[in-house]
């Protein structure tokens, strides 16, 4: 036998007249609301869009969800060869990269060390375009945690401004506890890593020092 | 070491604190001798500035005695310096531009984040302020660590009172700044709203630049005073209506410039101050601009506005169409405070420009509250309070 869970049947609801008012105003309002987005949306719709010269990165929407696009430009007023040496020499790059912890040379290969939520994550990069004073390119190998690739160019900036510098990360994430984890350090806030990078890169290149707050060195 | 720190609105209080110490190649470490309360301290008092955290040092505006330095640093210990409020690296292309308040490379790189979201672009560190701005401890203590301390600090030559030149750091460039953005021509009548430190600064430097005329608005008889001792001419705002009046006394034009000498937490009875008091209460990020909105009204068309008053958030019933049906002119920002250091320094030196008028209270860093309180709830009696950390509690 089933038991009935419907409540017992309540004496009919009678709306106050004020009650009606309110929703009547929100109704209205709703409506106006409507309106607008629709006059918005239809005004002068086009059904074609030009492709723009903005890079694929600032889109509005990526077109694929398990491939994280992110990068970002930064001038520094350095000549091109002095931050191509700083970036060819992978051993210098955890100077500025936060969640970097080691990164050492192995033959052709670089192995990282990179500080993960709860665990470390390995990553062995290979170089897979190299042009002096133009641009580098590394990807992961099979050996790796995670499925990755970066690009970092060096082009002349107008009027004698330096070098505009522009790094571009591309991730994959794998399945399973790890990939939640890498998501989780990527994903979240895949723009964050790249522009915190470039700007501590700046900093150490135009200034000689990382800024900090820490008023000790012990919290630096 | 003591050092006055921030735990919330209305609740700034002096702390032990661990001494700080040299952490990067540029550093140097001051001793404080001197620091002031700024006008920019009570927004974080009333805690109208987002970006606060408990136990932030505050203290913008100081100066004091080298005691140690960096490899990279170009001060010498016993060197009496004022540091500017702004910290600077001297080398980017915003510093290349004698633009300091802009740096790139001062403001680490995880503090810009929140500053991105809500400015747009990241801008420099300040001592003392908000962590949209750095969180860098301030100089309201008795020891400070200088970042950059090879480009903003300005050595004192000896013969020259701490209460001469430390208002170097902050209020007097300032001032001056604020004249300068105000685009002032030999016989202009300029409109000053605020006669705090920052609006007195104003108002000597417009006359000092060749303005003809200028009118200091305020409510307390005392700032009203100075700034007419000064050499303006007076308007009290609960007396009389600042639009009428400007508009007769600029001969029916307005003033060709008007400079918001106020910031965000404007007074006054007026209905769109209501609203925006409701919204700083329920801490929306919210500005209360009712002297901008005045100033907006009263400039005359095709003239210049000046905005040396902070301002950190949104504001609403903003004059927008006075702005552009007018054709005005906007120019504001945080002081490039190391910009005018050399001259104003030797201005000073000169006797061409008076400092210490401005001074009603000095009191030792222990008694920082009391200062904040009054500086806050007795603003017609305590026009600028100088904090001495040597000096011994009453
Ligand atoms: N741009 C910068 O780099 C910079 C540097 C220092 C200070 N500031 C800012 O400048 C502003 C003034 O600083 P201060 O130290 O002189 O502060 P303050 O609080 O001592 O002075 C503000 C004055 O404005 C007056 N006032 C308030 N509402 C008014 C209104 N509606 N009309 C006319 N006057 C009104 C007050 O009575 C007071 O005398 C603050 O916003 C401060 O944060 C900016
Ligand atoms: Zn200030
Ligand atoms: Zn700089």
């Amino acid at each position: 036998m089933y038991r009935d869970h419907r409540p017992k049947r309540r004496a009919a609801y009678r709306p106050e007249p004020g009650e009606l008012w309110l929703a009547a105003g929100i109704g209205a309002i709703i409506g106006l609301a409507g309106a607008s987005w629709y006059q918005i949306q239809t005004r002068n719709s086009v059904d074609r869009r030009l492709p723009d010269d903005a890079p694929l990165r600032t889109a509005r929407s990526q077109p694929d969800r398990r491939r994280t696009v992110t990068g970002r430009t930064i001038t520094i007023d350095r000549p091109r060869s002095e931050l191509y040496e700083f970036w060819r020499d992978f051993k210098n790059l955890p100077q500025v990269m936060e969640n970097v912890k080691d990164i050492t040379a192995d033959g052709d290969l670089s192995r990282w060390q990179i500080d993960g939520p709860g665990r470390d994550v390995s990553l062995v990069t290979a170089v897979t375009d190299d042009v002096p004073n133009e641009r580098i390119a590394w990807s992961s190998t099979e050996a790796s945690d995670i499925e990755t690739r970066g690009q970092v160019s060096f082009r002349d900036a107008p009027a004698g401004r330096g070098t505009e510098v522009t790094l571009d990360l591309e991730y994959r994430a794998p399945g399973g506890a790890l990939g939640r984890a890498v998501a989780k350090m990527f994903q979240s806030e895949p723009h964050l890593q790249a522009r915190r990078d470039l700007k501590r890169l700046k900093m150490l290149m135009e200034t000689g020092e990382i800024a900090t707050n820490a008023n000790r060195r012990s919290a630096a | 070491m003591r050092a006055l720190t921030w735990h919330g609105k209305h609740d700034v209080r002096v702390d032990t604190v661990p001494d700080p110490e040299i952490v990067n190649p540029r550093d140097a470490i001051l001793e404080v001798t001197s620091t002031a309360i700024c006008g920019s301290d009570l927004h974080l008092y009333d805690g109208v500035i987002p970006g606060m955290t408990s136990g932030d040092i505050l203290g913008h505006e100081f100066m004091g005695r080298v005691v140690e330095t960096g490899p990279k640093s170009t001060l010498k210990k016993g060197q009496r310096v004022v540091v500017p409020f702004t910290i600077s690296c001297g080398a980017c292309f915003f510093c290349q531009k004698q633009l300091y308040s802009a740096c790139d490379n001062t403001n680490p790189a995880e503090k810009q984040d929140m500053t991105e979201g809500l400015y747009g672009h990241s801008v420099s560190a300040l001592f003392g302020y908000s962590h949209l701005t750095g969180g860098y401890p301030g100089g309201q203590a008795e020891y400070v660590r200088v970042p950059f301390s090879d480009v903003g600090p300005i050595v004192i030559p000896d013969g020259m009172d701490d209460d001469d030149v430390l208002f170097l750091s902050d209020v007097l460039p300032t001032g001056w700044q604020a004249a300068e953005n105000a685009d002032i021509s030999e016989g202009d009548t300029v409109a000053v709203w605020g006669c705090g430190p920052v609006g007195l600064f104003a108002v000597q430097a417009a006359l000092a630049m060749g303005a003809g005329k200028v009118i200091a608005i305020d409510e307390y008889p005392n700032r009203l005073a100075l700034a007419k001792k000064l050499g303006a001419e007076i308007i009290d705002f609960k007396q009389t209506n600042v639009l009428e009046a400007l508009t007769e006394m600029s001969g029916g034009l307005g003033p060709d410039s008007v400079i918001d000498a106020v910031g965000m937490e404007s007074h006054g009875f007026a209905p769109d101050t209501v609203m925006d008091n409701i919204k700083q209460n329920v801490g929306i990020g919210a500005d209360s601009p009712h002297a901008l909105r005045e100033a907006l009204m009263c400039v005359r068309k095709g003239g210049t506005v000046s905005i040396p008053g902070v301002y950190g958030g949104m504001a609403d019933k903003f004059p927008l169409g006075a702005l552009m049906e007018k054709g005005v002119q906007v120019r504001t920002g945080q002081t490039h405070v190391q910009k005018y250091l050399d001259d104003l320094l030797r201005r000073i030196g000169d006797g061409e420009l008076d400092t210490k008028f401005l001074i009603s209270h000095r009191l030792p860093l222990e008694e920082a509250a009391k200062g904040y309180k009054n500086f806050r709830y007795n603003q017609n009696d305590w026009t600028k309070v100088i904090l001495k950390p040597g000096m011994l509690a009453a």
